[in-house]
């Protein structure tokens, strides 16, 4: 087990390094650099200082040269200024990982809280009229566009029913807890719905399998009741692959993020790299790509080391 | 070998058993059919999609026309139509892509088998496991022209449907990619695949006759299944203004401005999202559909 995790690390290391320098190389080809920049600012640039500011930052070398210089730095902890923001990209960073963080929790959260009954239910009652009910709205959750749901929302309770704030992460100033909840509202329940859909698919399927086990056949012949067998056998069992799978949809829970805070202005680390992005703010887009990547990559390994842990017919040790 | 009815029958027979994927195949029909005749619609209406009217701007269904006009005063409808077909041809181009590329890498990865299929797999897992959402940012951000050795100018492909198919289409191929690799090895160990071998059969022969017929059911449902998701990344990233650049209309950039338009004018911005809502959870009936009527193992239950 000990030697699958650490080959699955040096797995994740090796995808980083290689994503690192795709990266690199593609934000040099974003429309724009730094020198641009500057010549923008000033208009009494000259060609002679063009040349000399390319070699004082060293963007007369070759890219290979240039990325190995950053990544000696970024192995230091320098990962460079933030243009937009004045401060070290890494202290950029921090805060709108943690505002991410909490919206994707909470919404995965919520998402399993209701996909797991309404999968439960979906199964025992296959082609019923409710099964199919749960299969539309299902269906409905994961082909909705993100950034529409979310207007839709803004549209109905803070246009209309002016109930909620339309976007932000706290009212101007900072405020009480209550504010930073009603500020989560919208956002998370975008997300949460968006993220549900495929939840209830998992759940729905992982349960339908269960019931062909014949350990469900045994519970029912010592008399349990056909809920009481989903219930307290196929349930448990089937819990093992949603988790999973649920866990392995980070990445995408983290592209849904990134709709959502950028709809609802909500400072997290999609709208910081999306702004990042189109900002020419290269540093601070390219350690934040990085810092998405490797929490999307250590999200799946932990997915797979718990199933694992759950289910010991799984060895993969070998 | 006993059953009376071939397999198209029994296929078409489960099918039709799934209400929702019917009902999925007639609206998407109707649309094609609706959306082919936009340049009809245009001459009839006798006004140019694209010609702005900065008088008229929002102005509320009426005669001339019929659903509005947008924030620049363009006909509502007839960009509706126009951004449909932008927004299909993504959508089926991108996932059209998606399969061949996939296809490409199952085969070779496994009939390669080995330290290529290994290569391949690990290489599948990793770009499966990646934030898909700011990649498809970053490369809809970047100026190709910068890179000399494609030797392209600024102007070619200048709305963009062709970059973003390839775009999408980078990330979309694993799935199918999978799908092949496993069909392949499990084809690779039948007899009638090892009896062809055997008779001196090359393997792009074996590939040809024997491997593909027989993966491309699930490469279809694969790609059905593909289509929504490309229509809604495409309509994410138009929608964040690195799609489909104006005044090609798509569904996706008809929403640009809808944040604004909520408040001014909400018909802009609810329409064109529910055109590609009605769009992609069809095109994801439609594959679910056709995997339960593909799938044989569905049949006994």
């Amino acid at each position: 087990m000990l030697a699958y995790i650490v080959r699955r690390l040096i797995g994740v290391v090796a995808i980083l390094l290689g994503m690192s320098f795709v990266i690199y190389g593609l934000i040099g080809l974003m429309p724009g650099d730094p020198i641009d920049l500057m010549l923008t600012a000033d208009p009494e640039v000259t060609s002679e200082d063009v040349a000399r500011l390319k070699a004082v930052y060293g963007l007369d070398q070759p890219l290979t040269q240039r990325y190995l210089a950053w990544l000696g730095n970024a192995l230091q902890g320098d990962f460079g200024f933030s243009r937009l923001y004045g401060q070290p990209a890494i202290e950029v960073l921090a805060p709108r990982l943690v505002n991410t963080l909490w919206l994707m929790g909470i919404s995965f959260a919520l998402a399993l809280l209701i996909a797991i009954p309404a999968g439960v239910v979906a199964a025992m009652y296959q082609q019923s009229w409710l099964d199919h009910g749960i299969n539309l709205l299902a269906f409905a959750a994961f082909s909705v566009p993100a950034f529409w749901l979310g207007l839709l929302l803004i549209l109905l309770f803070a246009v209309s029913l002016d109930l909620l704030p339309a976007g932000g992460t706290e009212p101007v100033g900072g405020g009480s807890l209550l504010d930073r909840v009603r500020y989560l509202v919208l956002p998370v329940a975008t997300l949460t719905l968006v993220t549900a859909g495929t939840f209830i698919r998992f759940t729905r399927s992982a349960v339908i399998e269960c019931m062909r086990e014949l350990y469900i056949r045994t519970a029912r012949a010592k008399g349990l009741s056909f809920f009481q067998a989903v219930w307290r056998h196929a349930l448990r069992n089937a819990m093992i692959p949603v988790a999973t799978v649920a866990a392995l949809q980070f990445g995408t829970l983290f592209s849904g993020a990134l709709i959502v805070e950028a709809i609802f202005a909500y400072l997290g680390m999609g709208k910081l790299i999306f702004d990042a992005i189109m900002g020419n703010d290269y540093n601070l887009a390219l350690v934040a790509l990085m810092l998405a990547t490797a929490v999307t990559l250590l999200a799946n390994l932990a997915a797979d080391v718990v199933y694992v842990w759950l289910d010991p017919r799984i060895d993969y040790g070998k | 070998m006993a059953s009376s009815a071939g397999p198209a029958h029994r296929f078409l027979a489960r099918f039709a058993t799934h209400r929702f994927a019917i009902a999925s195949t007639a609206a998407l029909l109707l649309l094609a059919a609706v959306l082919l005749a936009a340049p009809l619609v245009e001459n009839l209406m006798g006004i140019d999609p694209d010609r702005t009217d900065l008088l008229r701007r929002t102005a509320p269904p009426s005669l001339e026309h019929p659903l509005g006009t947008d924030d620049l005063g363009r006909d509502l409808l007839l960009r509706l139509l126009y951004g449909g077909r932008v927004s299909l041809s993504v959508g089926l181009g991108g996932a059209l892509l998606a399969a061949v590329i996939g296809t490409a890498v199952g085969l070779l990865a496994g009939i390669a088998g080995g330290r290529t299929d290994a290569f391949l797999m690990r290489f599948t897992d990793g770009v499966i496991a990646l934030p898909i959402l700011p990649l498809l940012i970053i490369l809809a951000a970047i100026d190709l022209s910068k890179l000399p050795l494609l030797g392209l100018s600024q102007g070619a492909d200048s709305s963009g449907v062709g970059r973003i198919i390839a775009i999408v289409a980078l990330f979309g191929w694993t799935t199918v990619a999978r799908l092949v690799r496993g069909a392949v090895l499990s084809l690779q160990e039948r007899e009638f695949v090892q009896s062809a071998r055997a008779l001196g059969a090359g393997p792009w022969h074996i590939v040809r006759r024997h491997l593909l017929p027989n993966v491309a059911a699930p490469i279809t449902v694969a790609t059905t299944l593909a289509i929504g998701n490309v229509i809604l990344a495409e309509s994410i990233l138009s929608f964040l203004g690195l799609g489909i650049q104006p005044p090609t209309p798509s569904w996706g950039n008809m929403l640009t401005n809808a944040q604004e338009l909520i408040w001014a004018a909400p018909r802009l911005a609810i329409l064109p999202g529910l055109m590609i809502f009605f769009v992609v959870i069809a095109f994801n009936f439609l594959g679910d559909g056709l995997q339960d009527a593909l799938d044989p193992r569905l049949v006994r239950r």
